[in-house]
């Protein structure tokens, strides 16, 4: 099934990009080739001019479960990249340390995963992604399994860790609030296969705090860009498969 | 006074005390019936023969029989969990291995090892290398098809997190695969040091020159039910020793059960 198609659009460093879509346009796949983990079966994904021929250290991937290791405590988990790497566990701690504090976590550090709340996991998947120090951050809907008064309180605290780090991200969402609270430039895709249907930059101030969801320049983005996704999505209800992913 | 004894010591106690008071009045009764002449002691035998038979037992030598089950038992585990392991992680990580292998294992797991055991003693004799094989075969196909089971079973998530780290073959084996199926390992070990004792007892009962299950059969043959039963009781406390040893490990590893 062609889940992506003639998708263009080019990605600034240092700045926070969010890909916004109706289910099953393709998104994951998007960050799935981008990550390296399937090839695209024509074109090219250039990170500075290189072609992404698999997985490598310079892009990290934020996954939609937490996907933590059970029998691993939150620090180790966050060490799991840098071991992978060939860092010593040694190294791999003291790097580590800074990230997890910066999640917020370094009173949970010898905690295990499942005595940790679905918010917290996922500082824990972010903390693992940002230790190996990428160029590129992937994020697939990491809020996806959190309620929605955490998920807008992850909003607040993604936003937080982006402003202290600068780090190119790539963040995956179905959200049209969580984009444009997050992000300097949306990209708007199509419904199956996905292509570019719209790039929009975001010139909301920062640091944003929830309070920005309630001026009339978000409502003004969000008018515009829930129009957007809304025609997308009459597009996939005509889909013969109703656009759910087979 | 009554009371508060009642609120504080019974009540908090309870499952505890009907366990140990069933267990006394079994005892009491066992004791009991005999002495009354409502049971012949000659067939039930009686707590108090049990403890006499055991004492003279230990007394002429019943340590060597306790001493040889229990190296058969330890060697043979030893080897089935060495080459469970060994076996599980090949067939279930490659598929080739699979495809060959795992209709040998599941028709052999299928088949009452009991019925393999006159072949062993044929090809081994009637020492402790006939025991040693019993356990090794009671014990080791749980043990191979649980952790083969561990080592298909890892997390899609966890794989796909890995991979996106670069991780080579060699590092998911490590880091992924072999943890996440220590679970079923200690499943597998379950079922397995039930299936080994088993596999010992019954190999000792077939033919043996020495052991618990042997000391068995040759004082059932003389009709000495005393002695009978100190085995019996015997392997019910190595059995039920197995079991909470195995429980207390299974707590120690709850933080690697999948999330």
């Amino acid at each position: 099934m062609l889940a992506l198609q003639d998708l263009n659009f080019s990605v600034e460093a240092g700045k926070f990009v969010c890909i916004i879509g109706t289910s099953g346009c393709g998104k994951t796949t998007l960050l799935n080739v981008m990550a390296g983990l399937q090839p695209p079966t024509r074109g090219d994904v250039l990170l500075d001019g290189v072609p992404i021929r698999g997985p490598g250290l310079e892009r990290a991937m934020v996954f939609q479960s937490a996907a933590l290791m059970p029998w691993r405590t939150v620090l180790r988990n966050v060490t799991y990249g840098l071991e992978i790497q060939h860092h010593s566990v040694k190294d791999a701690v003291q790097m580590a340390r800074t990230w997890i504090d910066l999640v917020g976590l370094n009173d949970f550090e010898q905690s295990y995963p499942r005595e940790l709340s679905g918010g917290m996991q996922q500082r824990v998947n972010l903390a693992r992604a940002l230790a190996t120090n990428p160029k590129l951050l992937l994020m697939d809907e990491p809020f996806a399994s959190l309620d929605g008064q955490m998920r807008e309180y992850m909003q607040g605290e993604i936003e937080r860790i982006w402003r202290q780090t600068r780090q190119t991200t790539m963040f995956v969402t179905h959200l049209i609030d969580e984009a444009i609270f997050l992000a300097d430039t949306i990209v708007v895709m199509t419904a199956r296969p996905g292509r570019v249907k719209s790039v929009l930059s975001v010139d909301l101030p920062r640091p944003r705090t929830l309070d920005i969801k309630k001026t009339p320049a978000f409502h003004a983005l969000e008018d515009h860009l829930r129009d957007l996704v809304a025609q997308e999505f009459k597009e996939m209800m005509r889909q013969p498969e109703g656009g759910v992913p087979a | 006074m009554i009371q508060r004894f009642w609120n504080e010591i019974i009540v908090p106690n309870r499952d505890l005390l009907l366990a140990v008071g069933t267990g006394l009045v079994f005892v009491g009764l066992w004791e009991l019936l005999p002495a009354l002449g409502v049971a012949d002691p000659f067939f039930v035998s009686s707590p108090s023969r049990i403890f006499k038979a055991g004492h003279w037992l230990f007394a002429h030598g019943f340590w060597y029989d306790v001493w040889v089950s229990l190296i058969e038992f330890t060697l043979g585990m030893i080897l089935a969990i060495v080459f469970g392991v060994v076996t599980g992680f090949l067939i279930g990580w490659y598929r080739s291995l699979n495809a060959m292998f795992e209709p040998f294992i599941t028709i052999l797991n299928a088949t009452p090892r009991i019925a393999l055991l006159p072949l062993i003693i044929l090809w081994l004799g009637i020492g402790m290398q006939s025991k040693v094989a019993a356990v090794f075969l009671g014990a080791f196909f749980p043990i191979a098809i649980t952790v083969m089971k561990g080592v298909r079973n890892i997390d899609e998530t966890l794989l796909r997190c890995a991979h996106s780290f670069g991780a080579s073959d060699h590092q998911v084996i490590l880091t992924l695969a072999a943890p996440s199926s220590v679970p079923f390992l200690v499943a597998g070990l379950h079922i397995g040091v039930g299936r080994g004792l088993v596999g010992m007892v019954i190999g000792e009962l077939l033919a043996a020159q020495a052991g618990v299950g042997f000391m068995m059969s040759r004082s059932a043959s003389l009709f000495q039910t005393d002695k009978v039963f100190v085995g019996l009781l015997l392997l019910a406390g190595f059995g039920y020793f197995l079991t909470v040893l195995l429980k207390f490990i299974e707590k120690r590893i709850e933080n690697w059960r999948p999330l």
